[in-house]
């Protein structure tokens, strides 16, 4: 056999005739096909249903049809002028609670991640940890709301033990109904959803790679710093964008430890459906989707998303 | 500079990685630890890179002993199996990265690793990504970034064993040639004796924890100390006589009227071409074979001789050996 016919049989090898590759592109799609119809009907249709209700005109009886961009007028009331108005104001309060639950949980969920990853040996141990880490969430969300009450409460048990300890005379008052409750809840909630991407990415790292930076000479913050957070990055920004998108969209959390007196944009919206005014409603969701949407935009720049995937 | 272990031991619970092994490399050396897979050659260079504590024993590098100290401060360097690099840098940033602990300053520190790529006719692909990059080329930045911590001692495990045959024996030479230019002592893991013989200047072949022998490749060749070395080596055939084991390289067995006052009939069970000799398989009584074989002998003839006198399997030959050729063996 000569070289060009040894070639051809290569490409011929390489590439399955044309009819063949139609077959298996079809049955691709094919298997991408349920959650393809899950996530039109699910998702797709509902926001854009959303997006059409935003732009109809309701009164205190009635919503009605129309094309009128009067909903997203009323959101940004006021805005142009030289004080902040509500809705600012509303978007810097979550805003300030997403920027600290993130400075929270990232250095909390890093290090969790890393003590599974780097010193837990057994497989068994750790998925024993693991599942440590989702007791937050073996109750409802009520039950676990109320019960801060008395371990926070004036006369809760953390109160108790510090005047019993003799460490303050008067009960700390802003334990509960605070923003420091509020980061507590959400520090508590949403810590595992840092852990576990993080996770992912560190489990990934060839142990020889820290053993060569150590052969290099690095110590063990220079490796941290130069080697192993640069490779847990894409675990990073699914883990923040986990946690932005939960914190942005919260209602429940802010206002249970908040005591119903701290605003956000997700109690905004729930306010608004309560009073029935579904398109005001939905114009401050598409507000806060489009927001939403920007931040996770400037998270996935940060990282080659299709290499992680 | 000279590398020495001194009772060197690694234990994992009950069970003995390396077991009390003494050897003494000389300085600009290049040392092979030749052995089957656990038989405690990697564990042995991790812990003369410091990168696996030493249950007993100790390791001198030059003129002092190095106890628990990092690799750097041991003057050693190691080249992983799989060679290590960091995926998130360039050819130029990894080869760099000691020079970056160290604290010296971008531009100097790029110039140095450039003229190490340069050194490993890497110059060109400075800017690629480990990814990007062959098996072949990703161990010359592997190789470019342990020289450039400036070791006095190179440890490289398996370097060669993730390359095409065609590459490996290429990659082969290019590490005699570095290590001869620089000076260094070079200790490289391997399980190929082939790779063995061609590099080393002292072979140590280690079985289950112990160091069998260590030597020239020559000596190792001629005059194996002990049956798993004549057998790991290949070429040889290790015989049980009533006075004890001998070695007789397979080039030197005689077949038919040559075979000598030694000799025994035996059968042809296996005939393979090779070009330039041939090698017979042969049964006899009364020897038995060995695990791994498929025949208890094996002779190689030069393909004139064999030509002059074919064999097939199923005949029935005699064979012997000359008495020189005969090695007795430890063990």
């Amino acid at each position: 056999m000569n070289d060009l016919a040894l070639s051809r049989l290569a490409e011929a090898a390489a590439s399955p005739a044309p009819s063949g590759r139609r077959r298996r592109r079809a049955l691709a799609y094919l298997q991408a096909a349920p959650l393809a119809f899950v996530f039109l009907v699910f998702l797709v249709v509902p926001l854009v249903l959303t997006g059409i209700v935003s732009l109809w005109e309701y009164n205190e009886y009635a919503i009605v049809p129309a094309l009128t961009l009067q909903n997203y007028a009323d959101v940004f009331d006021g805005c142009l002028s030289a004080d902040l108005c509500t809705t600012v104001r509303t978007y810097l309060s979550t805003l300030k609670f997403v920027a600290l639950t993130l400075a929270i949980t990232l250095p909390l969920g890093f290090a969790i991640a890393y003590f599974l990853a780097f010193h837990i040996r057994s497989n068994t141990v750790r998925m024993g940890l693991f599942l440590l880490c989702t007791i937050p969430f073996w109750t409802s969300n009520v039950i676990r709301m109320i019960s801060w009450i008395p371990l926070l409460g004036r006369n809760g048990l953390v109160n108790d033990t510090l005047r019993g300890l003799g460490l303050i005379r008067e009960p700390i008052e802003g334990l509960l109904y605070s923003d420091f409750a509020v980061v507590l809840a959400f520090v508590h909630l949403d810590t595992v959803f840092m852990i576990v991407p993080i996770f992912n990415s560190l489990a990934r790292i060839d142990r020889r790679l820290i053993e060569a930076a150590r052969d290099c000479g690095a110590s063990g913050a220079q490796t941290l710093w130069n080697v192993v957070l640069p490779l847990a990055k894409p675990g990073i920004a699914i883990g923040a964008i986990f946690v932005v998108t939960l914190v942005m969209g919260d209602f429940v959390t802010v206002g249970v430890m908040g005591g119903q007196q701290i605003a956000s944009v997700g109690k905004v919206i729930q306010v608004q459906m309560a009073y029935l005014q579904f398109p005001a409603a939905a114009a401050n969701a598409m507000v806060l989707l489009a927001a939403v949407l920007l931040m996770i935009l400037g998270l996935t720049r940060m990282i080659d998303l299709r290499r992680v995937l | 500079m000279n590398v020495e272990l001194i009772g060197l031991t690694k234990r994992y619970g009950t069970a003995i990685a390396v077991d009390a092994i003494d050897l003494k490399v000389p300085s600009g050396a290049y040392c092979c630890l030749l052995g089957p897979s656990g038989c405690g050659k990697t564990t042995t260079l991790r812990m003369i890179g410091g990168h696996e504590r030493a249950s007993a024993g100790e390791v001198v590098i030059g003129p002092k002993a190095v106890g628990d100290a990092a690799p750097s401060e041991r003057g050693t360097a190691m080249m992983f199996q799989s060679y290590a690099l960091f995926p998130h840098l360039d050819a130029r940033d990894n080869v760099a990265f000691s020079l970056k602990m160290r604290g010296v300053g971008k531009a100097e520190r790029r110039a140095e690793a450039m003229a190490m790529l340069d050194l490993v006719q890497m110059g060109h692909l400075a800017g690629r990504l480990p990814a990007q990059l062959s098996g072949g080329q990703q161990q010359r930045v592997a190789l470019a970034r342990a020289l450039l911590t400036g070791p006095k001692v190179l440890l490289l495990d398996e370097p060669l064993s993730a390359l095409d045959p065609f590459l490996r024996v290429r990659m082969r030479v290019e590490l005699k040639r570095i290590q001869t230019e620089l000076g260094l002592t070079f200790i490289h893991v391997t399980h190929s004796q082939e790779e063995a013989m061609a590099l080393s200047d002292l072979v140590v072949v280690m079985n289950a924890g112990r160091i069998e022998q260590a030597s020239d490749p020559r000596t190792v060749f001629e005059r194996p100390a002990t049956a798993f070395v004549a057998r790991f080596i290949g070429g040889h055939n290790v015989i049980r006589l009533p006075g004890g084991m001998i070695a007789v390289r397979a080039d030197r067995m005689r077949l038919g009227a040559e075979a000598g006052h030694a000799a025994m009939p035996a059968r042809v069970v296996a005939v393979e071409y090779q070009g330039t000799s041939v090698h017979v398989g042969l049964d006899a009584d009364g020897l038995e074979r060995p695990s791994e074989g498929s025949a208890a002998l094996t002779a190689v003839l030069s393909d004139v001789d064999f030509a002059a006198r074919p064999l097939r399997p199923g005949d029935t030959v005699t064979v012997g050996w000359d008495m020189a050729a005969a090695h007795r063996l430890d063990a």
